[in-house]
């Protein structure tokens, strides 16, 4: 089949009722394989057309090609021309949904508005064109930005041992929990301590993160009052040694997922404290404790923070995340390397193992996503202490806004109030049989119906159909209202018996309803040649 | 059947020949889960404490560990579920993951039998 016909057969296959292609088979395609302006997009590998080379080079002479000559022809790299390339791209972009194109309420990922001065100081040429090789007293406003920032988020956790290099958010739990495991192996206790305690509530990557460490997971049950209780976390602690020595420690988002405040949190690290082992608090929800409450002061040993989450930074597919972790005075000997110091002369270095002789070593390469604490730090400075505290003040009030409003509509298993997130589940919408149920997942294809991005689904996994709804404290209360009737109308069309038409939405966006259970079983990964 | 146990968690274990138990899911996890569309099995010849996770089902909605109510060690699994997850949903004959072979039978003991298995499902939400 020919790269035309391709055009037309993708667009038919996805239902784009255009009359120019519905009857013809063999015609001329008119249409260019778009509807009105908005382009059924091919893989460059459909586009290609060998006489319009991207660049015209002459072939190498006296020397064999990067590629190969025969490898070149295999691989069949794409010819397309610049403008095509570029319209290529830019025509997906467009596809895509993101923060700066509507409400993003997708709960547990903190999808605020990232401001765009961050973005402007992160171009200035002095941070965006160094090296991360540079001789350090060539970039010392670098370091001391690094440096500063490291301050504030010790400030603001009260955990005085911060190191920056983690990528991103499972890459900083990563970090955490090796740093507790070396605090054990420098007290002699690794071998003992083996086991580490998450709620069920907790978000997939810890659980992963601890298996990775050499941990087993024991996992706390808080289905009742979707709550950690100081009993069911006692009876995690002592199962197997009536000490607890046996635990390394535990893993905790405070907040936890179903966007409740961990009530009973200080008396459990107490006991955690008293067994000897380390509370590492999952960072993730930390946009409803800032400027507001400090980690440290209810208990955490050690904890990441997703400057991509809490500090704007941008994500989501917008940009690398950066997870720096946060630790004790206890804790810090053992921080993964370098770290941001300060000499008696003032100046600014990279303090390596020399000066952290039990470091637990090099988690990356150089110091972590640099673009990223210059805009964390852009953020900080430019909301001040009072702004952060408003931060989180708002956010928990827009999410107990958008709660107060939906609780008659959708079920609230666990009563509010909630802090930065609210947590609803499908129950109200269950039908006679199971075949007029209208789920979670239809609630979310109808939200991408109605031009929102759908709320988080199915997680967290405490109970059956859950979505985690997260406003963000950058949205209006227009915006808000304008969910909360669209979530409203659903209900409502639910209760009236409308429910079939929630099992084939989304009509209008670029793909309708997918089968998912086909795509898990039968997954295409790679495009090939055979499928032309 | 006298012979079918089941499990808080909602295993089920089947007792097909003196001290060999066929290990599934119960319709209600195959339900809770939805469509399946990938089954993890345990090797032959491994062991399992009671209460081990001896398998992963995953679905689109999210993966579960499978735990063993009863010690032992796997003789048989079921590869079709390699190929075909969701014959997991026919029935345990044909959706079995493993068959164990018990160390320590009274374990069963421990275990609910269909009619309080379903009084359990009552319960729940």
């Amino acid at each position: 089949m020919g790269a035309e016909l391709h055009m037309m057969q993708d667009a038919k296959d996805n239902q784009m009722e255009d009359s120019q292609t519905e009857d013809s088979q063999t015609g001329p395609v008119l249409n260019n394989g778009t509807r009105a302006l908005r382009y059924e997009e091919q893989l460059l590998w459909e586009r290609e057309f060998h006489d319009t080379p991207g660049v015209d080079l002459p072939e190498p002479q006296g020397m064999p090609l990067r590629t190969g000559d025969a490898l070149r022809e295999d691989v069949g790299l794409p010819q397309v021309s610049e403008p095509e390339v570029l319209r290529h791209f830019v025509r997906l972009s467009t596809l895509n949904y993101s923060i700066d194109h509507g409400f993003f309420p997708l709960g547990s990922c903190t999808m605020k508005h990232n401001p765009r001065v961050n973005e402007k100081l992160a171009r200035l040429p002095g941070f965006a064109h160094i090296h991360p090789m540079q001789e350090e007293s060539t970039v010392q406003g670098a370091l001391e930005l690094m440096y500063r920032l490291q301050h504030y988020l010790a400030e603001l956790t009260a955990l005085p041992g911060v190191c920056l290099t983690p990528a991103a958010g499972a890459h900083g739990e990563l970090a955490g929990m090796m740093t507790i495991r070396r605090a054990h192996e420098a007290a002699g206790e690794n071998e003992t301590r083996k086991i580490v305690l998450i709620p069920d509530s907790a978000h997939g990557t810890n659980p992963a993160t601890a298996v990775i460490c050499g941990y087993k997971v024991r996992t706390i049950p808080t289905k009742e009052t979707g709550r950690l209780t100081q009993a069911a976390f006692e009876e995690a602690l002592y199962k197997t040694d009536p000490d607890g020595k046996d635990v390394a420690g535990m893993m905790v988002t405070n907040p936890n997922t179903c966007g409740l405040f961990e009530s009973d949190i200080v008396g459990i690290a107490d006991a955690l404290h008293a067994a000897g082992g380390y509370f590492y608090c999952d960072g993730a929800n930390f946009n409803a404790l800032v400027g507001k409450v400090r980690p440290g002061d209810f208990g955490v040993d050690v904890m990441h923070i997703n400057l991509h989450k809490t500090f704007s930074t941008p994500h989501g597919g917008g940009g690398p995340g950066s997870g720096p972790i946060c630790v004790t005075e206890a804790l810090e000997p053992y921080l993964p390397i370098p770290v941001v110091e300060q000499d008696i002369n003032g100046a600014y270095f990279l303090a390596r193992e020399k000066s952290r002789p039990e470091t637990l070593g090099k988690l990356r390469g150089f110091v972590g996503q640099f673009g990223m604490h210059v805009r964390a730090l852009a953020y900080m400075l430019s909301h001040g202490a009072d702004g952060l505290k408003e931060v989180s003040e708002n956010a928990v009030l827009n999410a107990n806004y958008i709660l107060s409003q939906l609780k008659d509509d959708y079920h609230v298993p666990y009563d509010g109030p909630c802090m930065h997130e609210c947590m609803v589940t499908d129950k109200l919408q269950k039908g006679e049989t199971k075949d007029d149920d209208v789920t979670t997942l239809d609630i979310a294809k109808a939200l991408v119906e109605y031009g929102y991005h759908p709320m988080t689904t199915y997680f967290p996994l405490v109970l059956p159909g859950t979505m985690l709804i997260e406003p963000t404290e950058t949205e209006t209360k227009g915006t808000l209202d304008k969910f909360i009737t669209v979530m409203m109308h659903i209900a409502s069309e639910v209760r009236a018996g409308n429910r079939d038409q929630f099992h084939h939405y989304p009509q209008s966006a670029p793909r309708r309803r997918l089968d998912e259970v086909k795509a898990a079983r039968h997954p295409v990964l790679r495009w090939s040649s055979d499928q032309a | 059947m006298a012979d079918t146990k089941y499990t808080k968690d909602h295993e089920v274990v089947h007792i097909e020949d003196g001290n060999v138990a066929v290990l599934g899911i119960t319709a209600y996890a195959q339900d809770a889960l939805g469509d399946l569309v990938f089954v993890e099995l345990p090797e032959v010849g491994a062991s399992f404490e009671k209460g081990d996770e001896f398998a992963v089902v995953e679905s689109v909605k999210t993966a579960a560990e499978v735990y063993t109510p009863v010690s032992g060690e796997i003789v048989e699994i079921n590869d079709r579920l390699n190929d075909e997850p969701e014959a997991i949903k026919i029935s345990l004959e044909e959706g079995w993951i493993a068959k164990i072979r018990m160390t320590d039978d009274s374990e069963l003991d421990a275990l609910m039998d269909e009619a309080a298995y379903n009084e359990y499902l009552e319960t729940l939400d």
